[in-house]
C-alpha cells in the first residue's frame, strides 16, 4: 500500500471539500472516499488503487446520508446505510424485496456490516488480471496495455455489453434492482448537487473502460431514490457457484405490476453476465402489456442474449443468463401480494 | 490475556511492520506523482479501546486494525488468514458488530470499542460460546476459530442464529479449511440458549 493521508471530516461540506481533485474518472482520482473500505483498502493492499488522501466519511452523521425515508415521490435510501441494515429492514423486505434480497444474498455479514450502499454501487470489477498487478495487460487498469482476459481465463467474465479493449462482469447484486426500478442517484460535488438516472451512472467499457462511471472526481453520492409506488411483486434471483458468499455467475432483479395474466409493468435488471448493471430492455419491451406466460418469457429471454459475446470459458452464460430470467419471472408471478 | 505496555519511542524504533512497509513504499513511489502523493509514510496518534482498555499509538496510517492488534498490541488472537476480505479470520466486534479487521484501517476504530477473542471471557470463564467449541469439537488446527467464535457471538446477538439454515448461512464469511462447519453450527446451537437470546 502506498502512503497517504487520512482525514475524517465532521460535515458533508467539508468531506466534499476535502475531495475536491482531478482526475482520469471518479475512481482513479487521487482522493478518494472511505465508506466501508471493502473494495478500496483491499484494492490497495494490492496496487490497483493508489490515492494519496482518503476522506473517511463513515462516520458522518448527517440525516441526507443516513436511513430510509418514504414521501409522496418514493422512496429514499441514504447512501451510508449499511448493507446489513437494509438487509435486516422489514419495510424494504415487504413493499421493495427486490431490493432487500439482493442485499442479503451479497457477501457475508462481516462485509454487510461494514460496506455502504454507496460504496457498493461503485464497486470493482472482480477481474483477475485487473486484480493482479503482475499481469501487465488490463485496458482498466492501465488503459492501452491491452486485455489478458480476452483470451485468458474468461469463465467469471461479461456477455453483454462488452467491447474489444475490455469483458469485465459488473460483480454486485445491488445495483441491478436500482438499475430495474429506474432509481435516481443523487450527488453532491464542488459545484453543487444533482441527480443521476441509475442506468447512466455506470459507463460501458467501449474504449475507456478505466472510466467506469459518469461521476467526477470528488462528486460525493448522497443518496438513491426510487420513485413512484412500492413493487411488493419483485424478487432477486442469483445463481453461484456455491449456495453462499460467492458473486453471481448471473442474477436477475425483477419486478412486475400485473393485471390478471397480463404484466401491465414488468422489469429486468440482469448481473453477473454484463459489463454494467444490465437493464433488458429487449425482453422486456417484447414481454410488456402482455400475457405472463412461460414460453412468452423464454423467447424474451433468449432475445435479450442474441446480442450476447462470449469468450471461451463463458458460453455457458449465455444459456444461464436466460433461464435465471425465466425462473425469477415464473417466481414473481407465482408471489401471493 | 496480559499485554506488555508499549511506548511510543519503541513503537518507532522497533517496530518491523512499519520499518518494512515504509521501505517498500519509498521504493514504489513513482516518479511522476499526484500533487498530493505523500513521499514518506503519514503517521497519526491513534487511541484503540480494546476489550476496555484504551491504548495510545503512534501509527503508519496503512496500518489495519489487524495489524495494530497483532503487531503493536500483541494480543495475536485475531488471526491474518487472507488479509483481504475473504475469509473471516480476521473477525473482531467494533461498537458490537462484527468487521474484518484486515479491511479496517486502525485509523478507522479510533474512539470506537473493539472486542477480540482476548476479551471474550469474563473472570476467568470462559464465554458460553468458547464452552461450546470446545464441548463440540468445533475445530481441528484451530486457525479459523477466533474469527469463527467472534462472528458466532455475534450473529447470535444479531438474532441470525434461529435455525441450522439461517447459522449456517449468517455463518458463510467464516471459511474453514479443516471443514468443521457441522460441529460449528452445534456449538452455535448449544451456546444460543445460554447467552439467552437465540
Ligand atoms: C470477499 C468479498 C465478497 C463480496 N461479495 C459481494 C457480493 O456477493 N455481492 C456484492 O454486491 N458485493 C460483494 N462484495 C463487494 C462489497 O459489497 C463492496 O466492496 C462494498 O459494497 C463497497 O462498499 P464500501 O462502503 O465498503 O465502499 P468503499 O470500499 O469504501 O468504497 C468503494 C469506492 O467507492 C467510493 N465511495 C464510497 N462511498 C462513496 C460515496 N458515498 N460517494 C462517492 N464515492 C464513494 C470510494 O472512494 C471507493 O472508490 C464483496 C466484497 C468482498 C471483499
Ligand atoms: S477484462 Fe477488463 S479488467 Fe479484465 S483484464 Fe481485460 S481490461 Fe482488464
Ligand atoms: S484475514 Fe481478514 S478476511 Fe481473511
Ligand atoms: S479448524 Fe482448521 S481452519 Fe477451521
Amino acid at each position: 500500500m502506498r502512503p497517504f493521508t487520512y482525514e475524517r471530516p465532521k460535515a458533508i461540506a467539508e468531506a466534499v471539500s476535502m475531495a475536491r481533485s482531478e482526475g482520469a474518472g471518479h475512481v482513479n482520482a487521487p482522493v478518494q472516499y472511505l465508506g466501508g473500505g471493502t473494495t478500496l483498502l483491499d484494492l490497495m493492499k494490492l496496487d490497483v488503487m493508489q490515492p494519496t488522501r482518503l476522506v473517511d466519511i463513515s462516520r458522518l452523521d448527517d440525516r441526507l446520508l443516513r436511513g430510509v425515508s418514504r414521501n409522496r415521490e418514493g422512496l429514499r435510501i441514504g447512501a451510508l446505510s449499511s448493507m446489513a441494515e437494509l438487509a435486516d429492514n422489514g419495510m424494504l423486505a415487504r413493499d421493495y424485496p427486490v431490493l432487500q434480497q439482493s442485499l442479503w444474498l451479497a457477501a457475508s455479514q462481516q462485509l454487510r456490516n461494514m460496506a455502504r450502499v454507496g460504496g457498493n454501487v461503485l464497486q470493482r470489477t472482480r477481474c483477475p488480471y485487473f486484480r493482479d498487478t503482475s499481469y501487465s495487460e488490463c485496458n482498466k487498469r492501465i488503459p492501452g496495455s491491452g486485455c489478458a482476459a480476452m483470451d485468458g481465463v474468461n469463465r467469471l467474465h461479461a456477455v453483454l455489453g462488452v467491447s474489444d479493449k475490455c469483458i469485465a462482469a459488473y460483480p454486485g447484486d445491488w445495483a441491478q434492482g436500482l438499475a430495474a426500478l429506474d432509481a435516481v442517484v443523487e450527488v453532491l460535488g464542488p459545484g453543487g448537487a444533482r441527480s443521476v438516472p441509475f442506468g447512466e451512472l455506470h459507463r460501458p467499457p467501449g474504449e475507456t473502460p478505466h472510466i467506469e462511471t459518469s461521476l467526477q472526481p470528488g462528486e460525493l453520492i448522497t443518496g438513491f431514490v426510487v420513485p413512484g409506488e412500492p413493487w411488493p411483486r419483485s424478487l432477486y434471483r442469483k445463481v453461484r457457484d456455491r449456495e453462499s458468499y460467492a458473486f453471481a455467475n448471473a442474477s436477475a432483479a425483477v419486478a412486475l405490476r400485473m393485471r390478471g395474466d397480463v404484466a401491465e409493468d414488468i422489469r429486468i435488471g440482469l448481473g453477473g453476465v454484463a459489463t454494467t448493471p444490465w437493464r433488458a430492455r429487449t425482453a422486456e419491451g417484447m414481454l410488456r402489456g402482455k400475457p405472463l406466460t412461460e414460453a412468452a418469457i423464454r423467447a424474451a429471454a433468449e432475445a435479450e442474449f442474441a446480442q450476447a459475446r462470449p469468450r471461451e470459458h463463458n458460453r455457458f452464460k449465455v444459456a444461464l443468463g436466460p433461464a435465471t430470467i425465466t425462473r425469477a419471472l415464473l417466481e414473481a408471478k407465482a408471489m401471493e401480494v | 490475556m496480559e499485554t506488555p505496555k508499549i511506548s511510543r519511542r519503541g513503537l518507532l524504533g522497533a517496530s518491523p511492520v512499519v520499518a518494512v512497509s515504509a521501505k517498500a513504499a519509498s521504493a514504489q513511489t513513482p516518479e511522476a506523482a499526484a500533487p498530493a502523493l505523500p513521499d514518506a509514510p503519514v503517521r497519526r496518534r491513534v487511541v484503540l479501546k480494546v476489550n476496555g482498555e484504551s491504548r495510545e499509538l503512534d501509527l503508519d496510517t496503512r496500518t489495519t486494525l489487524l495489524d495494530a492488534l497483532r503487531e503493536h498490541l500483541h494480543l495475536a488472537g485475531t488471526k491474518k488468514g487472507c488479509d483481504q476480505g475473504q475469509c473471516g479470520a480476521c473477525t473482531v466486534h467494533l461498537d458490537g458488530e462484527r468487521v474484518l479487521s484486515c479491511l479496517t484501517l486502525a485509523a478507522q476504530a479510533e474512539g470506537r470499542e473493539v472486542v477480540t477473542i482476548e476479551g471474550l471471557a469474563r473472570g476467568g470463564k470462559l464465554h458460553p460460546m468458547q464452552q461450546a467449541f470446545i464441548d463440540n469439537d468445533a475445530f481441528q488446527c484451530g486457525y479459523c476459530t477466533p474469527g469463527q467464535i467472534m462472528s458466532a457471538v455475534a450473529c447470535v446477538q444479531e438474532g441470525h442464529a434461529r435455525t441450522d439454515h439461517e447459522i449456517r448461512e449468517y455463518m458463510s464469511g467464516n471459511l474453514c479449511r479443516c471443514a468443521a462447519y457441522p460441529n460449528i453450527v452445534a456449538a452455535i446451537n448449544q451456546a444460543k440458549s445460554q447467552m439467552g437470546r437465540a
